[in-house]
């Protein structure tokens, strides 16, 4: 055997005997001071050999060795605390990695709060602080791959990564801030850098190694979800280091290639979303994506169609840096192919909830920008056609949000795949959402981009002046507007001029059938108007002459046509119209639900009908109705043209906040409301009855079932709103009957639309019937209806659906309660 | 970003009783009348209302125009003499010193148009007077209370200018020339200067006839009603030149009377369509839109204090207090 080797272990192994025999501090000391002479950095250092034999067979043992001696009386035996520091030096400064795994084993091992417990933490801090984490990770990037041992340094990783939690679990409550992951991942992140560092000086030194067991730390202290502590120490600053250095970048592309596979999505979701740009992005990851497939398909893939969490600045880093270099260029082309196939295909419409589609639509938007003209004429056609078929599945929607959606994405894209084509024009109100879609359509700043995207920067620079024009009219008129704001006195400030409406002439007809006559001939359009406008009022003056003429007069007005420009032409045919029905329920009511499935009548009269039956059954239940005037404001605010999202219930909802709003009374009492008979309880069956009867029979025009969804849902909420407000009637239990066979039969329809207003009228059911009919007949219903509440409650993909059901559900509870007190005493 | 504006206001009382369409208003003194001033009112039925603010009733009704229409009524500055012009061709002075309401002096008129008369008030004994003239598009420029016609405004044989439709006569106050704008037929605004007989100079402001005009010697820019759907607003510059600065826009078209307010600040315009509008002199900005009366106002006037007054044909006539003065 090697003489050196056999001096070492001697040495080794009569220090181990003396400490484990003696109480005597003197030679307890000079025993240690003789092996420090194995850690080097003394004044007469041993030999290269031996301190190597050392660090290779004894150092760990030995540690253990002095770990076991611990305690109180052995530290004491020396004064000063001597015996102390010369311990802890064998911890801090022998070989890092063996030193860390022999202390957090031992930290392990011992059991609840100790002295040794505590005294070892506190190595352990002092061990971090000291900087020796980096050089444990310094240790592996420089041992040969050969020696290496794959199950160590696992070992070693999992403890480097997981120290946070194993000191928590052995402290509990005593643990030190130090070692808090929020203060642990920071720390070992400048570690990291620090390792990085010596790593670039060691490669310009001209040695070898590697890094690949940062990017194991890396890529598990990622995995365990501290991208954010550890990511936002490490990037500023190699953003910093990758500034120009070429060596840094390799040694960072590197760092990233030797992620695991299975932390790889950890690090990139992370890294995403640290960098501040897509330069930095392509200057950290370099070529990762050609390289790597399963960063390929993170990045391209699960990024774009399976999360949709990023916010857009993130998204326009990750598809720059896509964009950045010509080999990744076919990666992007490829992306916006996949993600238009995804934005185009109806079932994705129906399916994905709001959020994604509009993170799919940004994704596409800035896909646009980065790519050339020269790219996209490629593959126009496959992009038009299914470019083209989102937009009709989104112009389909009954949500108002995916159709605008649809309208946005369908002007600018058409706009750049096929700009010779005439350009899309959609009439869109702008909001917040439709302003930053369209200013990520317009690329960013040329600088950023690579010479490739020039053509695209023309031409989109091209099509803004029209866009300029339109923006640049808004400041001139604010300007004027300041300017005069400038010049007036403060004291003179503008009273509401809003009332400041033209003065018609004078001709309004004074009698119902001159309306109806003004209204249905009438060539002399001011007459026409006047006549329009007088309608109301005169209806309910007349109450006698106009049931003469009720049906009549309802179909006159159902096919009314705004043959001139006259302000509110909606608001008033609509009152008008329920003026009559109010006046005359039973027969115009009854007229009004026999065209609503007539052949010849537009989408848009069939849902004027559905409001018109839904306000007049609100104005005929209203209690105290007779002896007063209509309800103006009560009407008004449902009467709005632009109501996709369906007035009527909202005005339900509207009114029974304010019934169930308790006010203290304020001003002069209030005479509380004279009983009166609900007249709507004698004509309920005339306005509910005849829609539900042919829903499911199409016409040549009208397929409720089909295409016709809009109303269709619209269908669904009139009915719940009509069951609603027949509260308190007798034919509340047949129509919540009829109305929940209604719901089961429609009850996995792929509309969102449709499904809330389901859902709503399943709560107006539970709301109107009385609760002990609710039992004794339909009780296989409710049963029926509450698994599938609980089931919408869980799995819709919509969220106002969700929210819907979960409400209905909570009704059923209540009800459940009620009932279980009615019977209880 | 602002405050939602004010609701628009309402008057702050309404005279009701001159039993026939008001087309004539008139504030009178403040001074004398302790706190606050009279209100004259000329009615269609040729009467003269005198109104306190205080009680709000009629203090006094003068008839003076044989049942005919009283258009335009005028205080003068040295006190207790009112003049009425009626369209019975006759333009009264009245003497209403000490609860007298007596007819002292008249003036026979020869135009039955619609015009108004104004007049300047030189000194305490004299002041001139301005009224259609005989030829239908002359005006007459007397000399008071001598009644001495002193010129009369024709226009050169060329211009056609139609009939004199409103009247102005004032002074600069560098200058002690009298100069007459008048409104006419056409829609244009003349500058006469009176002593020289001549026009200074002329604009087209309208394409109808201008019915009613208010001058801002101070600033040295009027402003013209017509019967169409814009006012204008015209300036005169050191060359006594007039210019068109510009119009602005009115919903309803049609506007009978104009007046800016003594301190300058606003001016308010009697529109056919029911309501009166209350501007923003300097700036034009549109400051309120009163809407009481349920047909065609015909006056407006503005008391020292800043009352706005408003008569109309359904025979009421409106009080609005509107940004005070301060």
């Amino acid at each position: 055997m090697d003489p050196v080797l056999s001096a070492v272990r001697l040495t080794v192994r009569e220090a181990v005997h003396s400490l484990s025999s003696s109480e005597d501090g003197g030679l307890i000391f000079s025993t240690l001071g003789s092996l420090k002479r194995y850690l080097g950095e003394t004044e007469n250092p041993a030999l290269p050999g031996e301190q190597e034999e050392f660090a290779r067979v004894h150092y760990s043992a030995f540690l253990r060795c002095l770990v076991g001696k611990l305690s109180p009386d052995w530290l004491e035996l020396l004064p000063n605390g001597q015996l102390e520091e010369l311990w802890a030096s064998f911890f801090l400064q022998g070989p890092a990695d063996q030193a860390f795994l022999v202390l957090m084993e031992a930290i392990e091992g011992t059991a609840g709060p100790s002295f040794r417990l505590m005294k070892m933490v506190q190595l352990l801090a002092r061990f971090l602080r000291e900087g020796r984490m980096a050089a444990v990770m310094e240790g592996q990037c420089w041992q040969q791959k050969e020696l290496a041992s794959p199950l160590l340094q696992e070992a070693l990783v999992t403890k480097v990564v997981g120290l946070p939690d194993r000191l928590g679990n052995c402290l509990q409550r005593e643990n030190l801030a130090e070692f808090f992951p929020q203060n642990y991942f920071p720390l070992l992140g400048e570690e990291v850098v620090r390792v990085l560092q010596a790593v670039v000086d060691s490669l310009r030194g001209g040695l070898d190694c590697s890094v690949s067991f940062v990017s194991q730390v890396l890529g598990k202290a990622c995995v365990h979800g501290r991208q954010k502590e550890i990511l936002g120490v490490l990037v500023p600053r190699l953003t910093v280091f990758t500034q120009g250095s070429c060596l840094w970048q390799r040694v960072c592309w590197r760092l990233m290639e030797c992620v695991p596979d299975r932390a790889v999505e950890a690090v990139l979701t992370g890294l995403v979303e640290a960098t501040p740009g897509p330069e930095v992005l392509s200057r950290l990851l370099g070529n990762l994506v050609m390289k790597n497939k399963k960063a390929q398909f993170v990045m391209t893939q699960k990024f774009l169609f399976l999360q949709y969490g990023f916010t857009t600045p993130v998204l326009q880093s990750l598809l720059g840096y896509l964009a950045m270099d010509s080999q990744r260029r076919p990666l992007l082309v490829q992306a916006l192919k996949e993600l238009l196939d995804t934005w185009g295909s109806s079932s994705a419409v129906r399916h994905a909830p709001l959020p994604q589609q509009r993170y799919l639509s940004k994704a596409i938007l800035i896909c646009l920008a980065h790519l050339g003209d020269a790219e996209l004429r490629d593959s126009r056609d496959g992009l038009l056609a299914s470019l083209m078929a989102g937009v009709k599945c989104r112009l389909d929607s009954s949500l108002p949000a995916v159709r605008r959606l649809g309208m946005i994405v369908a002007e600018v894209a058409s706009a750049r795949i096929h700009p010779e084509g005439p350009p899309l024009k959609f009439q869109y109100e702008e909001d917040e959402l439709s302003c930053e879609l369209l200013a990520l359509a317009t690329p960013r700043p040329a600088a950023d981009s690579p010479s490739e995207a020039g053509p695209s920067v023309t031409a989109v620079a091209a099509e803004t002046p029209d866009k300029g024009t339109v923006d640049g009219g808004v400041p001139q008129a604010r300007l004027e507007g300041s300017d005069s704001e400038l010049d007036s006195d403060d004291e003179f400030v503008p009273y509401d001029m809003s009332g400041d409406r033209e003065l018609k002439s004078r001709k309004a007809p004074m009698y119902i059938r001159d309306c109806v006559e003004a209204l249905s001939t009438s060539e002399d359009w001011e007459r026409w108007e006047a006549a329009l406008r007088a309608l109301e009022g005169l209806v309910f003056r007349s109450q006698a002459a106009t049931r003469e003429v009720s049906v009549e007069l309802a179909k006159v007005l159902l096919h009314l046509e705004e043959k001139t420009s006259v302000v509110g032409f909606e608001g008033l045919r609509q009152r008008a119209l329920v003026a009559v029905t109010v006046t005359d329920p039973a027969r115009v009511a009854e007229y009004l639900t026999s065209q609503f499935y007539a052949v010849n009548y537009s989408l848009r009269q069939r849902m004027d009908i559905l409001d018109v039956l839904t306000l007049a059954a609100q104005e005929l239940s209203r209690p105290g109705r007779l002896g007063r005037a209509p309800q103006r404001s009560s009407l008004d605010a449902p009467s709005q043209p632009s109501c996709t999202v369906a007035p009527a219930w909202r005005a339900v909802v509207d009114e029974r906040i304010r019934n169930k709003t308790r006010r203290f009374s304020k001003g002069c009492p209030r005479w509380g409301p004279a009983g009166s008979p609900n007249e709507f309880n004698v004509v309920a069956g005339y306005f509910f009855f005849p829609l539900l009867r042919r829903f499911d029979k199409p016409l040549v025009t009208f397929d409720l079932l089909g295409d016709d969804q809009l109303v269709l849902g619209r269908l669904a909420h009139t009915l719940g709103a009509l069951m609603y407000l027949a509260v308190n009637t007798t034919v509340a239990v047949p129509m919540g009957k009829a109305l929940l066979e209604f719901v089961w039969a429609l009850r996995f329809h792929g509309d969102g639309y449709v499904r809330r207003g389901l859902l709503s009228a399943v709560s107006s059911v539970l709301l109107s019937v009385p609760a002990e009919r609710l039992l004794t007949d339909m009780s296989d219903e409710l049963l029926e209806a509450r698994s599938w509440l609980a089931d919408v409650a869980e799995k819709d993909p919509d969220e106002d659906c969700r929210m819907l059901a979960v409400k209905a559900l909570l009704l059923l509870e209540k009800l459940k309660d009620k009932l279980l007190s009615l019977s209880s005493p | 970003m602002a405050a939602p504006p004010p609701p628009p206001p309402d008057p702050q009382f309404v005279l009701r009783g001159t039993q026939s369409a008001v087309h004539a208003l008139h504030f009178c003194g403040g001074a004398q009348g302790q706190g606050r001033p009279l209100l004259l009112s000329g009615s269609q039925r040729g009467l003269v209302h005198i109104w306190s603010l205080q009680t709000r009733r009629a203090v006094a009704i003068l008839d003076g125009h044989r049942g005919q229409c009283v258009t335009w009524l005028q205080t003068l500055p040295q006190g207790h003499q009112l003049l009425s012009q009626g369209r019975d061709l006759k333009l009264c002075l009245w003497d209403l010193a000490e609860g007298r309401n007596t007819v002292v002096d008249s003036v026979h008129l020869e135009s039955v148009g619609f015009c108004r008369g104004s007049i300047l008030a030189g000194s305490q004994q004299h002041w001139t007077l301005a009224v259609p003239g005989r030829g239908s598009d002359e005006v007459q420029i007397l000399e008071m209370p001598s009644k001495t016609s002193v010129c009369t405004l024709k226009p050169e044989a060329d211009a056609k200018p139609g009939m004199p439709m409103c009247l102005e006569l004032w002074q600069a106050d560098s200058s002690p020339r009298p100069l007459l704008l008048a409104g006419y037929e056409d829609g244009s605004v003349a500058l006469w200067d009176v002593s020289e007989r001549k026009v200074c100079s002329r604009v087209a402001c309208h394409t109808e006839p201008v019915i009613g005009l208010d001058f801002d010697s101070q600033k040295a820019r009027g402003v013209s009603g017509s019967a169409e759907k814009a006012l204008a607003v015209w300036s005169l510059d050191e060359q006594q030149a007039l210019q068109v600065c510009g119009t602005h826009k009115l919903t309803n078209p049609g506007i009978s009377d104009i007046k800016i307010r003594p301190d300058h600040k606003i001016l308010a315009t009697a529109g056919w369509d029911h309501r009166v509008r209350v501007f923003h002199w300097r700036t034009m900005k549109p400051l309120a839109v009163l809407a009481f009366h349920s047909a065609s106002v015909h006056c407006v006037a503005f008391a020292p204090d800043g009352l706005l007054a408003a008569g109309s044909k359904d025979e009421r006539i409106s009080i609005w207090s509107l940004y005070p003065r301060t």
